[in-house]
């Protein structure tokens, strides 16, 4: 396949996953400031949200108070900030456009609709929208184009690089937020067990869309240390690190197989994925939450990179 | 001018063509004709069939208007179209060979040497090299045009990259699709191998230097190209990739195309960019369309560029006027399709007589394309033909005067019900280790009553093209 | 006279570069002027490829350097027995019809002052042969433009080098083949080297010039710049429309930044042992 279309495949993919975090993020950030104001206030949730994104300087240029309005504008609708769901499904959109041929009509058609459909909201009357409404509309037409992806695509190496544009962003994005919130996970904090405690956690998981699934998968109390396992180490919560980094492996070890030939890019995956693999919460608490993070995004862009060099630039290595 | 000649009705009688026609058109209720035509609009959207209108502002991604009423030919009618375009398409070819090589025309004083050398589409680039099998135009698109039962004239010829025939094979397809006893009442030729056959020609111009199957691409400028639709609806019937530029890149003697398996050798370029863009190294130093050292991997055998670069000096109007010329001289036969007579405003005889006799003329600029820059006298008012005459005074050589035809005119779904409407006809011929024709071609119809102005860009629509089976 | 040739071009990036394409003329043309004695071109880690002979009789090969490179050096060396033929090309194989060498190019473009140039040229000259006009024009642009370098830029066209009178080589080779088109004579530009003994001659040693198409004798070189033709001190690398067409390299570069050029071109007579000397 021409390293062109598998590039336009692989970032469609990468917009489609980071437009569900950014929703996610504000759905979050909604459902936070309806709390009562303790600690920091909803004030610095705000602001977590946009540095979770990376955004907050570029925010602080734009706009000049955190308030929910200013936020939800700039996260889902501004259009000059790249991370925002308007900018993210325009730019899967249009990276769909370029490779029509290499999805089917399902995949298209649900590309092209979740666009027009956010065309739709840009439209109408902001008093008329809400935060709640366009968040599970985002969500909702990003399971809708995941669904046409695995229910109709030919399992070829487009499939692949559209799997590893998800499963390369979605590791990325859950250690971002993860790393934007580590010092919450932290046990040394005066407030352990505290009713702030409570709320941030609950607030992290939900962010990931994990508070459910935290429910079903550990019995009792929630604690730093089941949180960090749900979202680092758990093989069955399909945004934990892990779980994207096997991910990875299994796409690009399908490439290699179709293609009759190994790649870098699977060995630096399979190399990440061994040591995460074997460890547990306290190895990683130990080495410093931070750190450990810091060093899985490293880890993660050399895949990325990886990536890059052996099948998206057409060149050999 | 002449009466219009109708293609269904001609005095009172229904031509033996559209006889089965007939019938089809008078049992379709209003309502049914309404819904179908809703019905094959949503088709050609579906599958994205649209094409950009420059300078006109409105929907960039608009719909070619498609009627559903088809265009017919007998098997006699045809056989003569086949006979000629296929001539036409070989004289062309044999004029390109010879004007890049020992210009034996020119020196048999049969065209004009300073027709050629001065000509822009001249490429001085390819001046004694030889592209495969000696081909040069490998997809030639004649414009035909009827005034008469056996009246054809070529108005003309396209040589470079013409574009419409995805229209000519998505008419069919929507037709099919839509009125399936049609296609059991009336024995069709078909016309879906013409991509299976373009893969084949273009596949047989591959270099002496590739030693297996060819790998064939075709070239774009890109998605915002007008006829980036009919690309990539090429590439995916042809089941070859659709590349850009930055797609290709050069190494050694041979072109690469960038691959998720590494690189891979191309051999056949179908590309759809003007000359100009190909190479940066040869052509035009800030073209990002193209591919550098891509001219010199094809004058040295490497890889096959279809059509050749240089290809456009053959369908330049003015060099249209010798093309009768060229079937004498290269084929020794006489043309079986007939030119439209043209006056060169760049001989002060002729254009004395264009300039006495504009309201009666068509008027069109040498270089000209897509029905711009371009009057037609009989239906142009006084302002606008005073104004023509100003231009042509002051750049005559850029002019060429042609009588108004009377164009044919074939039934057409209107407002009203059914009314004839002017049709021109564009086959393509494809033209590799053997010259290829499918039976039919693309007829654009002008839509608004009375007009002769068939372009899509200027409110043309389309029609599918029958011809009918022996 | 045997003339040798020793030509060192660099290219120095400021950024590496990742790829790097050339298309060369770098070798002389084959004709009675000029026996190739031996000749090579020299670069490192290059790969080579899709050489052949155009149309107009010029060597030519596609050169591509893998990156990351800093640098890049073509080395050009050999040495040539060059004939006076005053400035008449001998026996060059080419198919191109002169009448091709009809057409303005960008770059000579006429413009109202060229053609009065042209007129003034050949004022009264009505009678005279095809060569003595050729002549006249280029001893009129010898006139009208002065050598003066760094006036002018890769890309003036003719009308400007005009308007300033003033440019090098390229820029009065431009001129002379605007007016000679205006003329209905065809021209064009041609690259190559120089000799020059001693100080008298204003120009580089790495040259530009046009040729004239005149009828009954074919190309015949006219070097404004010097006011002369070409004699057995030039040797011919390839021509072209213009500087652009002529290029002896063309080339595009994919990533990096800030390339630096730095040209150094020798060329001695051969049997001069002094000059050989000198040379060490």
């Amino acid at each position: 396949m021409l390293s062109r279309t598998a590039s336009h495949l692989y970032w469609m993919a990468r917009y489609l996953e980071r437009a569900e975090t950014t929703a996610r993020l504000l759905q979050m950030g909604g459902r936070n400031a309806l709390l009562p104001d303790i600690g920091g206030g909803y004030r610095n949730d705000w602001e977590a949200v946009l540095q979770a994104l990376g955004q907050l300087e570029a925010f602080r240029e734009k706009y000049s108070d955190p308030n929910q309005r200013n936020v939800e504008t700039f996260l889902f609708f501004d259009s000059s900030n790249p991370a925002s769901v308007m900018s993210c499904i325009a730019n899967a959109r249009e990276n769909a456009r370029v490779v029509r041929t290499a999805l089917t009509s399902q995949v298209w058609d649900a590309i092209n609709t979740s666009f027009q459909e956010m065309q739709e909201f840009h439209r109408t009357e902001r008093s008329k929208l809400l935060l709640n409404d366009m968040t599970d509309w985002a969500l909702r037409a990003g399971a809708l184009i995941r669904g046409a992806i695995s229910g109709t695509q030919l399992r070829d190496d487009g499939y692949r690089f559209i799997g590893l544009g998800y499963t390369v962003e979605r590791a990325d994005n859950t250690a971002r937020l993860l790393d934007v919130k580590y010092y919450v996970l932290l046990p040394s904090l005066s407030y352990v067990g505290s009713a702030l405690d409570q709320t941030q956690w609950a607030t992290l998981l939900r962010s990931m869309q994990a508070h459910r699934a935290f429910v079903w998968s550990y019995k009792g109390e929630i604690t730093a240390a089941k949180i960090a396992d749900l979202l680092i180490l758990n093989r069955q919560f399909p945004r934990s690190l892990l779980s994207a980094t096997q991910e990875s492996v299994d796409h690009l070890e399908a490439l290699s197989r179709g293609y009759k030939q190994p790649s870098r890019a699977a060995t630096v995956a399979r190399g990440l994925l061994g040591e995460i693999a074997e460890l547990s919460v306290e190895d990683i608490f130990d080495e410093g939450l931070h750190q450990f993070l810091l060093r899985f995004m490293r880890r993660n862009d050399q895949i990325a990179a990886a990536v890059q060099a052996t099948y998206l630039s057409g060149v050999p290595e | 001018m002449a009466e219009t000649f109708n293609e269904m009705v001609d005095q009172g009688h229904v031509r033996e063509a559209y006889r089965n026609l007939e019938k089809w058109q008078n049992d379709m209720p209003a309502d049914l004709r309404a819904m179908k035509q809703n019905e094959a609009e949503a088709l050609f959207r579906r599958v994205g069939i649209t094409f950009a209108v420059y300078g006109e502002g409105g929907d960039p991604e608009r719909l070619i208007p498609f009627d559903m009423f088809p265009r017919v030919f007998t098997a006699s009618e045809w056989r003569k179209l086949d006979r000629g375009i296929r001539q036409r398409a070989a004289a062309l070819n044999a004029f390109l060979a010879d004007v890049y090589d020992q210009r034996e025309i020119v020196r048999a004083g049969r065209v004009p040497e300073h027709l050629i050398t001065h000509n822009e589409a001249f490429e001085k680039a390819v001046v004694g090299f030889r592209p495969p099998r000696n081909v040069w135009s490998h997809i030639v698109g004649i414009d035909l045009v009827r005034t008469g039962p056996d009246q054809f004239y070529v108005l003309e010829d396209n040589c470079r990259t013409p574009s419409g025939v995805s229209y000519m094979l998505q008419n069919r397809e929507i037709m099919m699709r839509m009125f399936p006893n049609l296609f059991v009442e009336n024995r069709i030729a078909p016309v879906d191998n013409y991509a299976d056959t373009l893969r084949k020609t273009l596949a047989s111009v591959a270099p002496q230097k590739c030693d297996r199957d060819p790998t064939v691409v075709i070239l774009t400028p890109g998605q915002f190209n007008s006829a980036y639709y009919e690309h990539s609806f090429l590439a995916d019937l042809m089941g070859v990739e659709l590349v850009e530029g930055q797609d290709l890149f050069v190494e050694g003697d041979f072109c690469w195309m960038r691959t998720t398996e590494g690189p891979k050798k191309v051999d056949v370029i179908y590309r759809r960019i003007d000359d100009a863009f190909i190479d940066p190294l040869c052509f035009r130093p800030d073209s990002m369309l193209g591919v550098p050292g891509l001219m010199n991997v094809y004058r040295s055998g490497g890889v096959t560029i279809c059509s050749a670069p240089g290809a456009g000096v053959a369908d330049d109007k003015a060099i249209y006027t010798f093309v009768p010329e060229m079937i004498r001289f290269y084929l020794g036969e006489a043309p079986i399709l007939e030119n439209v007579p043209t006056w060169q405003c760049a001989k002060a005889d002729e254009c004395k007589y264009v300039l006495e006799n504009l309201s009666e003329l068509v008027v069109k600029e040498v270089h000209g394309s897509g029905g711009y820059g371009m009057l037609v006298g009989p239906k142009a008012d006084k302002a606008t033909i005073e104004a023509f005459r100003a231009k042509i005074e002051e750049r005559p050589w850029n002019y060429i005067a042609q009588p108004t035809l009377a164009l044919s005119a074939c039934p057409t779904f209107v407002e009203e019900g059914v009314a004839p409407r002017h049709v021109d006809l564009r086959p393509y011929c494809l033209v590799g280790e053997k010259i290829e024709l499918v039976p039919g071609g693309l007829t654009r119809v002008a839509l608004k009553e009375g007009s002769l102005v068939v372009n899509s860009s200027q409110g043309g629509g389309v029609k599918d093209t029958w011809v009918l089976a022996e | 006279m045997r003339l040798t040739v020793n030509h060192v071009t660099r290219y120095s990036f400021g950024a590496p570069i990742a790829r790097l394409i050339q298309s060369q003329r770098l070798t002389p043309s084959r004709c009675a002027n000029q026996q190739v004695q031996s000749w090579e071109v020299r670069m490192e880690g290059a790969t080579r490829g899709a050489a052949f002979r155009d149309g107009a009789g010029d060597w030519t090969e596609t050169v591509t350097v893998q990156g990351p490179r800093d640098h890049f050096e073509i080395v050009v060396e050999g040495t040539v027995e060059t004939q006076d033929f005053a400035g008449v090309l001998q026996e060059h194989r080419e198919k191109v019809p002169p009448s091709a060498y009809l057409t303005a190019t960008d770059l000579t473009r006429p413009s109202q002052g060229l053609r009065e140039l042209a007129g003034r040229a050949l004022e009264g000259m009505g009678a005279a042969t095809p060569l003595d006009r050729a002549h006249a024009l280029s001893a009129m642009v010898s006139d009208t433009v002065q050598y003066v370098p760094g006036e002018t830029d890769q890309l003036t066209p003719a009308a400007e080098v005009l308007e300033g009178g003033k440019g090098v080589c390229q820029d009065q080779t431009h001129v002379l083949i605007t007016l000679a088109q205006l003329s209905g004579i065809p021209a064009r530009y041609v690259t190559g080297y120089l000799f020059s003994a001693a100080e008298e001659h204003m120009s580089e040693a790495s040259h530009a010039w046009a040729e004239l198409h005149v009828p009954d004798l074919g190309w015949v070189g006219f070097d404004a710049s010097n006011r002369c033709c070409p004699d057995d001190r030039y040797i011919r690398l390839n021509s072209g429309f213009d500087a652009q067409d002529a290029a002896p390299i063309r080339g595009v570069v994919s990533g990096g930044g800030g390339e630096t050029l730095d040209v150094r071109v020798k060329i001695r007579d051969a049997d001069d042992p002094a000059a050989a000397q000198a040379q060490q």
